[in-house]
């Protein structure tokens, strides 16, 4: 994958297939602390530990044929070739929370790339589920609830076209703003 | 910065122009999203059926996902479903494969063969 939005696209994949109804998604760049942290939240079916070790334990999964799937596998080298690591917690019938972290300044950390058409994709293909992304950067902090914007709403559906539209924007802008502009 | 207040105004809008998709049961797009599909370009695809849709004002057409649709050599791809009709799959797809298939496809009806998984398989 060529950036963390594409990244995030992946993993809620994984939060939709388990039948998530609410995914909070929140990007933190951290540079005080030289972390950028990508972390996706579901209330999905959830693992049970046998199963979160599966995806996680290098030595485990070495030693099987081939691994549970590529995403958490593609995101785990991405994350550890920057110095960070991919940490997964879940609770089986309650959700699970996937946290991938890069070190902000290393050389080989994917751009944040168009996380405003990543929201938008999911919305629109996704109109019952909320998502609920927060992006906190050094310039401030970026907060957008799907279910808030479904009430202002009144009855026209989350993904009517210029909703969407409507809604990359708010995103990127959003991102812009508080990043200082231009994709990091 | 942009205000949810815009919202009120793109609602006025929209329900102000006549038939609000009121039966979904129209054209169905749907973009394959596995971990393959995403890295091979299912993102641009998907936003450009959205876009297409979009300007073309097409109503009864509904975008959507789905997860690896299992032949990831073929990715990006997506699946159309008209009504009374057979699916047809469409393969490696690339924003301006999905104009065409929009134009030719989606509003004049027929299926742009070159694009679509059979095509695919016989080079
Ligand atoms: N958010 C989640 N909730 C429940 N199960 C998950 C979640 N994320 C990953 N999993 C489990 O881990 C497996 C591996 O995920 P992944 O590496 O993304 O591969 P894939 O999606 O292709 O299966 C999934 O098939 C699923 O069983
Ligand atoms: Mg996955």
């Amino acid at each position: 994958m060529e950036d963390i939005s594409l990244y995030m696209l992946d993993l809620v994949q994984n939060s939709i297939a388990a039948g998530a109804t609410i995914i909070e998604i929140s990007v933190i760049e951290d540079v005080q602390n030289d972390k950028l942290i990508l972390s996706i939240k579901d209330n999905g079916r959830g693992m049970d530990p046998q199963m979160v070790k599966k995806i996680t334990d290098p030595f485990y999964t070495t030693r099987t044929t081939r691994r549970v799937g590529l995403g958490l596998a593609f995101a785990e080298a991405a994350a550890q070739a920057c110095d960070g690591g991919i940490y997964i917690s879940s609770q089986p019938g309650k959700g699970t929370e996937v946290r991938v972290e890069f070190k902000y300044h290393h050389i080989d950390r994917p751009p944040l790339g168009r996380i405003d058409q990543t929201i938008a994709a999911l919305v629109a293909c996704n109109p019952s589920i909320e998502f609920v992304y927060t992006h906190i950067a050094p310039g401030g902090r970026l907060r957008f609830d799907s279910r808030e914007v479904q009430q202002r709403l009144e009855g026209l559906p989350i993904d009517h076209p210029d909703v969407v539209e409507w809604i990359r924007e708010y995103i990127g802008e959003g991102i812009d703003e508080i990043s200082g502009g231009g994709g990091v | 910065m942009k205000s949810l207040k815009e919202l009120e105004e793109i609602r006025q809008r929209a329900l102000e122009s006549v038939n609000l998709r009121k039966e979904r049961n129209g054209t169905r797009i749907v973009v394959g999203m596995g971990t393959c599909g995403i890295a091979a370009g299912a993102r641009p695809v998907l936003l450009a059926f959205l876009e297409e849709v979009k300007k073309r004002n097409l109503q009864d057409v509904i975008v959507t996902q789905t997860g690896c649709i299992g032949m990831c050599r073929f990715e990006p791809m997506a699946e159309v479903y008209k009504p009374g009709e057979d699916k047809v799959t469409y393969v490696k797809l690339t924003p301006e494969k999905v104009r065409r298939i929009v134009a030719e496809h989606i509003v004049n009806g027929r299926p742009v063969t070159e694009f679509t998984i059979g095509a695919a398989d016989q080079q």
